[in-house]
């Protein structure tokens, strides 16, 4: 189905996108709905994007609900092995 | 049925006086004939619903597909458009009707034309093809499994259901259903089935076991060669019945 459920989370980044270069990042779409190219009738979608610059200039994800929480917690796992004064320091 | 067809891209205006890019597929050689406006689905204005939108001239019929995302993404790839538009809301139902009504109108003014027009659409496009046929002059329209027709929608979708606009449905209506489909379930088909029989509205519904959503897309693993090459001749001769 299309769910038609959008979350819009700010970011703060760079991201490499098309044409291999780097670009500031501010804000990420995230939705469980049909994927464009990955094999499977649903996916969890992060399109991490810079709209100034333009529709094309995003890098996108279309994982499995199962790879998607796997990331969730590697991001959660590799944030909470930094001491929180190297977090504070930026 | 032709092999003689010629597909190219227009720019037509929308009802809102709007131009915006369109995929136009012509039977060349078919004589005077009905016209198909082609909804495409979300993920975007794709190689997949060019290929639907040759085949309607294949088989006879000028076709032509609005490109839905054409007013915030001009020229852009299909899935980077399609991203771009969901972070902005998606598209709503009154630029829809205005998109499909410049298309239909399209249609109406080639040289060809018998003044017949229908509409299909597919997933997202199945619920915009059923709303277009409550709202706009259409003479037969086609709802390939699409969702929020009928049924309460979840809380975080910001479509209506079209309960209310079903009364309008001013064309028959074919509608094709995968009994493994989630979004619509069979009970919610079952539904649609009832109102419409209710509304004494003319209705042909085909449903598949074993087939799910998204069944007539050849690049997906939703794809179901049974389910797809019978809607494909549902299709034909619902079309060929009431757009000759």
């Amino acid at each position: 189905m299309c769910t038609y459920n959008t979350v819009i989370t700010e970011l703060n980044g760079s991201a490499k996108g098309p044409s291999s270069k780097w670009f500031h990042v501010d804000h990420a779409t995230v939705y469980y709905d049909h994927p464009v190219h990955a094999m499977a009738g649903h996916a969890l979608n992060i399109d991490i994007a810079d709209p100034s610059a333009g529709p094309g200039q995003r890098v996108a994800l279309e994982l499995t609900a199962e790879s998607a929480r796997a990331l969730v917690q590697a991001i959660e796992d590799a944030l909470a092995a930094v001491p929180p004064e190297i977090i504070a320091a930026g | 049925m032709t092999d003689t067809i010629t597909a190219r891209t227009v720019t037509i205006g929308s009802r809102d006086g709007t131009d915006i890019e369109a995929y136009l597929a012509t039977a060349d050689d078919a004589g005077r004939r009905g016209g198909v406006v082609v909804i495409h689905h979300m993920p975007g204005y794709d190689r997949s619903t060019k290929e639907i939108t040759r085949r309607f001239a294949e088989l006879g019929y000028d076709a032509i597909c609005p490109n839905l995302y054409w007013r915030q993404a001009p020229g852009a790839e299909p899935s980077d458009a399609a991203a771009a538009v969901r972070a902005q809301g998606g598209v709503d139902d009154s630029q829809l009707l205005d998109d499909v009504a410049g298309a239909a109108a399209y249609l109406r003014g080639q040289e060809w034309s018998n003044g017949k027009v229908g509409v299909i659409g597919y997933c997202s496009g199945g619920r915009q093809s059923v709303l277009a046929a409550c709202h706009l002059d259409l003479d037969a329209a086609v709802d390939c499994y699409g969702a929020l027709v009928v049924g309460t929608p979840p809380p975080e979708s910001n479509r209506p259901n079209l309960v209310t606009d079903l009364p309008s449905l001013g064309c028959p209506l074919l509608g094709l259903f995968g009994n493994e489909d989630r979004s619509p379930t069979p009970a919610l088909v079952d539904e649609l089935d009832q109102r419409l029989d209710d509304l004494g509205k003319p209705h042909e519904f085909h449903r598949y076991d074993g087939a799910g959503h998204g069944f007539f897309s050849p690049d997906r693993p939703s794809y179901s060669v049974s389910a797809a090459n019978d809607g494909w001749e549902r299709i034909e001769t619902f079309y060929g019945t009431h757009l000759s």
